[in-house]
């Protein structure tokens, strides 16, 4: 068994059992599933919106040379620096060097969960930055010492007093248990370090290759603040992110919201093509872009599931997801949680250390009807479950395989099987079989028939 | 060592020699290649201006924004300063534009072109921020702002309330029209910001519960005139 493995089974078995926590989630979710369905009403045909959405994304992933291409040369002819890390390290380094160039101390950060992908916070706090989060969900999770639990709510499990001693502590402020207060609290305490920062370090939505633009959305305008304030702005983004047209943005923009939030559209979206131009009052004097691989062409190299790369990150399959509701965010122990962390975490980080995520799921389906851009995301699962078998079956696979295609072969032996298990099932309940027990734990198993299917056919012939 | 470049191309090449095939859509007739053209299956916009504008308010109303009608440019003047009074605003930052210059003469408080003389720690100070904007989304209730016809970045973002001043002939139907109205209006020379507003900022993060105000301004204004 995998450390992951182990730390998921043992995690998703604590939490799944913590029914005042589960309730919770459930509650937080409520307000969402509301809003959604009725920004979903608002569409004349949403399943037109989705096949839209999804061929905006498929025709750019799927040329994505091209388009990199395009991107990169509109966005270097308005004034940005391009750089590229074909890993994390990479990525980090470059990230570091621009820091080290400008002399910078204060780095204040946008919601970006590549960031958390590179661990960038870990290596500039170790080089000696001052780093810190900007979103208040993210804000939170920082001073939790937490990884976020929902790449969208990166805190929806942490409760308000949770929240109030946080800042009490971290902060010195006075306990209070309205939210209201309390995101003043966070709201007051940053706006300074906006001001003193040197870098502001953003993630990307979209990168749009026909103007070379970058898409940020966000709602709660600190984005705005960190691309605006700091002196040199720097963009992470994945190279999937890449779209051909603007126009493509009048459909994935309100999508995006609506799957995600439940909203009609973010509270701010906005699109940066450069460093401050000759004429503008504010706004940064450097614009780096790090385009990241980090194994996404692996996941490119695959076509049957090279639809994961469409994925503009909503966070819609997490919301409506039973395993998510169950166990929790933190559980799957991945940077993307959720039926889309299931499903790219394997690629990403290795299908024999990640493959149990793919049998965290009861393939119902809710997350691929959730995908504003169609991803296939149940499919996917049993398509990483069957990779898994092909490229390093285990031992029980081995001996159960190839024992049930020795027996189903010669009819003779499985008239006989089935008769020893019949005769035998009543014993089953009472052995402590591996990969049984955690299920008889709680269920009886049902009577065996007295004859099998094949004798009941028999005899309907024979009527 | 080949550069990172070369090699992330050379892989993305390399994977897509294999072609996966094109998405099964469910809307066979749906035209997959996205033009300017209006999209009659995403929210309505409005086919009319009578019925954008009917649109708009009650997006804005959903969002929490506040819309004010006014015929014309005195009357804007006029809700502007009746506005600061009741808000008691005290120091009121401002692009310098055409149609706002006369508008903050009339304003009972400090008032500060921030875009000339550009200080943050001033603008953190100030109680609201008066811009124009490049056009307004009725679908959606979406306000969108640059750098330059905005008075940078910050001024939309950073004082405790945005006021918007427009008027009717800047509202679209869709957010299509309004990235087209951008694209045309500049070309290769995009202002280095481009920002769609949607209701004042706002935060969930806290048990999902909805509080106004997370880092940008607390209250949106939109003054339209026509």
């Amino acid at each position: 068994m995998s450390d992951s493995k182990g730390i998921f089974l043992k995690d998703a078995t604590v939490n799944a059992a913590d029914g005042d926590q589960r309730a919770f989630i459930r509650k937080a979710l409520g307000g969402y599933y509301t809003n959604r369905d009725l920004q979903k009403a608002r569409y004349r045909d949403w399943e037109r919106a989705r096949d839209a959405a999804s061929m905006a994304k498929w025709s750019a992933v799927n040329d994505l040379a091209n388009v990199l291409e395009k991107f990169v040369a509109n966005f270097e002819r308005n004034g940005g620096v391009v750089h590229w890390a074909r890993d994390a390290a990479e990525a980090r380094a470059i990230i570091l060097k621009i820091a080290e160039d400008a002399k910078a101390k204060a780095i204040v950060k946008s919601k970006c969960m590549t960031s958390e992908e590179i661990h960038l916070n870990d290596a500039l706090e170790k080089a000696g930055y001052g780093v810190v989060e900007s979103d208040l969900g993210e804000f939170i999770q920082q001073l939790r010492g937490e990884a976020p639990y929902h790449f969208v709510f990166p805190c929806m499990h942490v409760k308000r007093e949770a929240i109030s001693e946080l800042f009490t502590k971290h902060l010195g402020t006075a306990p209070t248990d309205s939210p209201e207060e309390l995101t003043m609290i966070a709201r007051r305490h940053l706006r300074q370090l906006y001001i003193d920062a040197d870098i502001g370090i953003t993630g990307a939505n979209f990168l749009v290759a026909e103007t070379g633009q970058i898409s940020i959305t966000e709602n709660e305008g600190n984005a705005r603040l960190t691309a605006a304030l700091p002196r040199i702005h720097i963009a992470l983004s994945g190279i999937e992110k890449v779209v051909n047209h603007l126009d493509d943005l009048s459909v994935l923009l309100p999508m995006l919201a609506t799957a995600g939030a439940g909203q009609p559209m973010t509270c701010y979206n906005t699109l940066y093509s450069g460093p401050r131009k000759p004429g503008e009052c504010d706004g940064p004097e450097q614009f780096h872009i790090v385009l990241l691989d980090n194994a996404r062409t692996r996941l490119l190299a695959d076509p049957e599931q090279r639809d994961a790369l469409h994925c503009i990150r909503c966070g819609a399959c997490l919301n409506v997801c039973p395993i998510f509701k169950n166990i929790g965010g933190l559980a799957y122990g991945t940077t993307y949680q959720g039926p889309i962390g299931s499903v790219i975490t394997p690629h990403l980080r290795g299908l024999k250390q990640w493959n149990h995520l793919s049998g965290a799921s009861s393939l119902c389906g809710a997350c691929t009807d959730a995908c504003p851009v169609r991803i296939d995301l149940h499919h996917h699962l049993l398509h990483n479950r069957r990779n898994a078998a092909k490229e390093s079956p285990t031992l029980f696979d081995r001996v159960f395989h190839n024992g049930f295609n020795f027996v189903i072969k010669r009819p003779w032996l499985f008239a006989t099987g089935g008769r020893l298990f019949r005769a035998t099932l009543p014993l089953l309940q009472k052995l402590p079989l591996p990969y049984m027990s955690a299920w008889m734990k709680t269920r009886d198993l049902p009577k065996a028939p007295a004859k099998s299917f094949r004798d009941e056919w028999k005899n309907h012939e024979n009527v | 060592m080949s550069d990172a470049r070369t090699d992330i191309f050379a892989r993305i090449r390399e994977a897509l020699k294999v072609k996966a095939p094109r998405p099964h859509l469910k809307a066979e007739t749906s035209s997959p290649k996205t033009s300017v053209a209006a999209k009659p299956w995403l929210p309505d916009g409005g086919e009319t201006i009578e019925a954008s504008l009917q649109i708009l308010s009650e997006q804005l109303a959903k969002l929490k924004a506040v819309l004010i009608r006014v015929p014309d440019h005195a009357a804007a003047a006029r809700a502007l300063a009746e506005l600061a009074t009741q808000k008691s605003w005290k120091k009121v930052a401002f692009h310098g534009h055409p149609m706002i210059q006369p508008l903050v003469a009339a304003l009972p408080c400090e008032v500060w072109e921030a875009d000339k003389s550009f200080d943050k720690q001033r603008l953190e100070g100030c109680d609201a921020g008066l811009t124009t904007c490049e056009s307004i989304v009725a679908q959606l209730g979406s306000i969108l702002v640059s750098s330059q016809s905005s008075g940078g970045r910050a001024l939309s973002v950073l004082p405790h309330a945005h006021v918007v001043i427009a008027e009717v002939a800047q509202v679209v139907p869709d957010l299509g029209a309004s990235l087209a109205l951008a694209k045309s209006r500049h070309g290769e020379s995009m202002p280095s910001m481009l920002s769609y507003i949607t209701g004042p900022s706002r935060t969930g993060d806290i048990e999902r519960i909805l509080v106004l105000g997370a880092h940008g301004p607390k209250e949106l204004f939109l003054i339209l005139v026509g």
